[in-house]
């Protein structure tokens, strides 16, 4: 099934570039772009694609943007922006990468191929990054405003992770993310 | 009550008891009996031992067979003097035996894993081993001097033992943590040897562990709410 990118983005050029690379591609279907963000949670909710491409500048949390899963947000950059802004993405396209490292990129993003759960064993996307804010020390409150959801659904999710790993404890579940190179020493408290 | 046949009785030869369930040998010390004890019977050794052997078989019987609950009249006809020392005995025998024998190996593996990674997960078992410590030095300040005082006849009003079941927390859930870890996530260059032998001990260490949970659950908090009442009037 080919995976369906919207880019949202005000540079026409930009736009017409993405598209030349990604319509030669036999796995992407490049929906229609939209220029602002005015009617972008309309979009995402009606054409629910699957890699979402959007300058990092045009909004301020990515988590916003996640209305349904399985969903890539992928960061347009086009100069240096600091890498805190763009901790919520899941990949990051420069304008000045290659056709090819455009493409893998995106592929690479492509929820359902290397992100997504393999298995019924292996974590989700967010299922990883509730594990990630866990092992941060962040409360479930803390974890549901980070992530915008409710404390409902992150508690759902600490059921499944812990269901999927078999580790009920917070300090257990640190373990588990650092051996899997979840979190690095820097994250721990 | 169903599975009375098959409980051990004072006659039969300890050495048959402990061939039929090995795991009964880590029992032997802790209730006071050492080895070396040839072919003599269960009720010979308990008496040579000073170890009463109702008791005894009450202990072996809970460890021995799942679903034996003993009944209360079980456990009131039972001297119960040993059930202090015993659950005292046990407490040293998991922190000083036990868990150190688990760190070593978990040092080791902390050793190869190296660096931050290593600190974690060896630190991870040093909270936990301390948790277990607080746990029992809670019991062995609070609870114990609170049945040893019932069971010399004292009227003891400072401590209910309600209060234990309330703040009774879970100590072999951890160990099952550290075992998913140590056998489903370490990297493959752990040396297996090593890994091996510490899920081992895992496993010994945490059906030890929910036994030792079941009796003052099942056996300890039932006699001392009998002595609370019968101290009360």
């Amino acid at each position: 099934m080919k995976q369906r990118v919207l880019i949202v983005e005000p540079s026409e050029v930009i736009v017409e570039g993405l598209k030349s690379i990604l319509e030669g591609q036999i796995r992407f279907k490049v929906l229609e772009p939209i220029a602002d963000t005015g009617a972008l949670t309309e979009r995402l909710l009606s054409s629910r694609p699957e890699i979402l491409l959007i300058n990092p500048t045009m909004v301020a949390d990515p988590a916003t943007l996640r209305l349904h899963e399985p969903m890539a947000v992928v960061a347009l950059v086009y100069q240096y922006v600091h890498r805190d802004a763009l901790k919520g993405y899941d990949a990051v396209v420069d304008i000045r990468d290659s056709r090819a490292a455009v493409i893998e990129t995106l592929a690479q993003a492509m929820p359902g191929e290397t992100n997504n759960a393999k298995s019924s064993y292996d974590l989700t996307k967010r299922e990883t990054a509730v594990l990630v804010e866990l092992a941060r020390g962040k409360t479930n409150k803390e974890i549901a405003d980070a992530l915008n959801v409710s404390v409902h659904t992150v508690i759902s999710h600490r059921k499944n992770i812990t269901g999927k790993t078999g580790i009920k404890s917070v300090a257990g579940l640190t373990v588990y993310a650092m051996l899997n190179n979840l979190i690095d020493e820097s994250a721990l408290l | 009550m169903m599975m009375k046949s098959r409980l051990f009785s004072s006659e039969a030869r300890l050495s048959d008891l402990i061939t039929a369930h090995p795991s009964l040998l880590a029992l032997l010390t802790r209730l006071g009996i050492s080895l070396g004890f040839g072919n003599r019977s269960i009720g010979d050794v308990c008496e040579s031992s000073g170890v009463d052997t109702g008791f005894f078989l009450l202990i072996c019987n809970v460890h021995t067979f799942k679903n034996y609950v003993p009944a209360s009249p079980t456990i009131l006809g039972t001297d119960m003097t040993g059930l202090v020392p015993y659950l005292e005995k046990s407490h040293r025998y998991y922190v000083d035996k036990r868990l150190s024998h688990i760190e070593r190996h978990l040092d080791a593996i902390a050793q190869e894993l190296g660096g931050r990674i290593g600190q974690v997960f060896i630190s991870f078992f040093k909270d936990y081993k301390q948790e277990v410590e607080a746990h029992f030095a809670h019991e062995e300040q609070q609870v114990f001097p609170h049945i040893s005082a019932l069971m010399a006849g004292e009227r003891d009003t400072t401590y209910s033992i309600s209060e234990f079941l309330r703040n009774h927390s879970d100590i072999e859930g951890k160990l099952d943590d550290l075992l998913n870890i140590v056998f489903k996530y370490l990297p493959p260059q752990v040396d297996d040897d090593n890994v091996l032998d510490v899920v081992y001990d895992i496993l010994r260490l945490r059906e030890d562990l929910k036994k030792h949970t079941f009796i003052e659950e099942k056996i300890m908090v039932p006699l001392v709410k009998h002595l609370e009442n019968a101290t009360k009037k």
